[in-house]
């Protein structure tokens, strides 16, 4: 699952993150004198507006640390190295970022780093790649344009197990049949399934299987574009309540003119070709008009 | 001003990994059940619901409106959530019973850390600008505030490892415990580092889990419970996310907690401490003596579900009450990075 999150830097961070571009670091004076790098938007203690920079340099010493034998995706480097606060030559915070150390041995509190810059500087706590140990000073400052926003690209991975519930539904869908299940208590049919009754509280216990037959309780005409969308607009969502369900799903409607489509309208699944089955609802690829006469009002009124 | 107590607590086991969805449902369907049947209510007796859980670690949008279905919300529920550990719920249902808006509320956490990878996931609680893109993961983080304190003096491995040993014995009289056993330091302390200087003992497991908790003000508590586990200091305080500016060998938000609600003359301490070090930070930042009996549980080393286990140990807490093993307890619970947020719930059994 990934999403680049993409944000405005404001004035204190802007001056930070356009700085770091120029192989500079900047700092801010907090109302205590202290000068924080980061630098911070506001007094940690008073909670004052803060806005006096203070430039500091590239170097410093470390001031607490851990070792990372094995990297995690997306950390600065991607083998071992250490965590560690520094507290750069003018500060009185201290920064966290990577030291690459090779081996932990060459670690202690006071050890003196310098920042190893990014080639390709973007405006970002990652143009410093990491820090080095060094005495002597880091690469010297250059010029660049200040940067206003930052983009933070997140990545994550999940694994989705299938619960109780959904495992008969997806099992199902891999042999073309539709299984939903049955509160015990309230008896109304769930498709797809839930785990609990949603009115009920209870586990949904009962397997039922539907037909690919339903009707439409209500639907949208999808004009606008948008990213990752899979159809050319304009095209028809429609809500399908499948026979002997008490709960639609969301799916497509093709086949039919947009303005013809109708609430009631009596719709069936056209299914992929079989061996393009998996455990997906795509699996019906999408829906159209059965031809038979629409659904009176009274028979989805409930189910809208 | 209304007494407000805790009448009734159930989580489930802790464990590694479980097979249900990451909305929590399966896990919160039989404690809802156990703790409401306990005390002989049903979902309609409840005034307010309150949760707390989060869609980072579901690896899915609202899931905690999924979750809902787990109560069977129909009539209506008033119902609220904080994406945070659900002790920040129970803070929130609490004022809600003082206020005198209603008389019972339930609260709620789960949390399926092991659908992602937790170490990463943790990086989403921190700053976005310069400190998420490096991704820091939450045991290289906790090992520079260990360091620190081993550093200054305060802690070191030997009595790191001790807590572990003492969470691990202590959790064999909890059945519902993912860790435990008897060890000994010197066996500990021959493993190698995960974030040098923390061992894999030194951090709390990844679990699957949920806990819930029942309030109730004033009679209602009374007719539920024989023995209410009544809250006489609820506070939580917050320190700087930039960690960078903190003094991390102490935690100046715990130590405002603990004084506001009245830390002083419990019995037993249930502490929300994810890492052996920061049990030792918190018993100095909440001055617990030595005669406290602190996370006769096990505490979270012996199982550790995400946005459940700080409520986890107020009802833990409360359990001593209730059971008349001891009359004053203290349940603390941990948010943010680092001990950047904490909270403290005083409960007291009355004769």
């Amino acid at each position: 699952m990934g999403f680049d999150y993409t944000r405005s830097t404001g004035p204190t961070l802007g001056r930070f993150l356009s700085d770091l571009r120029r192989r500079r670091v900047t700092g801010i004076r907090g109302s205590d004198g202290r000068v924080h790098v980061p630098p911070l938007e506001y007094d940690p203690v008073t909670a004052q507006r803060l806005s006096e920079f203070v430039d500091v340099a590239a170097t410093g010493a470390v001031r607490g640390w851990s070792w990372i034998p094995e990297p995690l995706e997306g950390q600065p480097l991607a083998r071992p190295f250490a965590w560690a606060l520094i507290q750069l030559d003018g500060a009185d915070t201290s920064l966290l970022h990577a030291v690459d150390a090779g081996s932990p041995d060459r670690m202690a509190t006071g050890t003196r780093v310098r920042a190893r810059w990014r080639g390709e500087r973007v405006g970002a706590i990652t143009d410093i790649e990491c820090f080095e140990i060094s005495d002597e000073p880091a690469d010297p400052p250059a010029e660049a344009d200040d940067v206003t926003m930052v983009t933070t690209p997140v990545h994550l991975r999940y694994t989705h197990s299938a619960s109780p519930t959904e495992d008969p539904f997806l099992r199902g869908l891999m042999e073309g049949r539709l299984i939903a299940q049955r509160c015990p208590v309230c008896e109304k049919v769930y498709f797809p399934p839930r785990p609990a009754c949603p009115t009920d509280g209870v586990p949904t216990t009962d397997r039922v299987e539907l037909g690919d037959r339903g009707t439409v309780t209500t639907f949208c005409v999808v004009n606008v574009p948008f990213l990752g969308q899979r159809i050319p607009p304009p095209y028809v969502s429609a809500y399908v309540l499948l026979d002997g369900a008490d709960i639609p799903f969301l799916h497509l409607l093709l086949g039919v003119a947009p303005a013809d489509v109708r609430m009631g309208m009596r719709v069936e699944a056209v299914w992929k070709p079989r061996e393009e089955w998996g455990p997906s609802m795509q699996n019906i690829d999408h829906f159209r008009p059965s031809g038979e006469p629409d659904a009176p009002f009274d028979s989805y009124s409930r189910h809208l | 001003m209304r007494e407000v107590a805790v009448v009734g607590f159930a989580q489930t086991p802790c464990v590694r990994e479980t097979d249900g969805t990451t909305n929590g449902v399966e896990m919160l369907v039989p404690i809802f059940h156990e703790v409401l049947g306990g005390l002989g209510l049903t979902k309609s007796d409840i005034g307010f619901w309150c949760s707390g859980s989060s869609d980072y670690l579901a690896g899915r949008a609202f899931s905690f409106v999924s979750a809902v279905d787990a109560i069977g919300a129909f009539p209506p529920i008033m119902e609220s959530h904080v994406e945070m550990d659900a002790a920040w719920a129970l803070y929130e249902a609490w004022v809600k019973l003082l206020c005198g808006e209603v008389d019972t509320a339930l609260v709620y956490g789960f949390g399926k850390s092991s659908a992602g990878q937790l170490r990463r996931v943790m990086a989403m609680q921190l700053d976005p600008y310069v400190v998420t893109p490096l991704w820091p993961d939450s045991l290289g983080l906790a090992g520079i505030q260990a360091r620190m304190g081993i550093e200054s003096g305060l802690w070191d491995e030997r009595s790191m490892a001790s807590v572990a040993v003492r969470s691990r014995a202590a959790a064999l009289s909890n059945p519902l415990a993912q860790l435990s056993g008897r060890f000994g330091v010197d066996e500990l302390l021959a493993a190698d580092y995960v974030a040098d200087p923390l061992r894999r003992h030194d951090c709390a497991p990844i679990t699957d889990g949920a806990a819930t908790i029942v309030l109730a003000a004033g009679d209602r508590a009374r007719e539920l419970c024989e023995r209410p586990a009544w809250i006489t200091g609820f506070e939580h305080r917050t320190d700087s996310p930039s960690f960078g500016t903190r003094d991390l060998t102490t935690s100046p938000s715990a130590v405002a907690a603990g004084k506001a609600a009245g830390a002083e003359d419990v019995e037993v301490a249930e502490l929300h401490a994810p890492f052996t070090h920061q049990e030792i930070l918190l018993r100095q930042a909440l001055g617990l003596g030595d005669d406290v009996v602190v996370n006769p549980s096990g505490g979270v080393l012996a199982g550790n579900p995400m946005f459940a286990a700080g409520l986890a140990r107020i009802g833990e807490a409360a359990r001593r009450v209730h059971d008349g093993s001891a009359s004053r307890v203290l349940g603390h619970a941990t948010s943010g990075p680092l001990l950047q947020q904490n909270l403290v719930c005083v409960m007291e059994g009355r004769q």
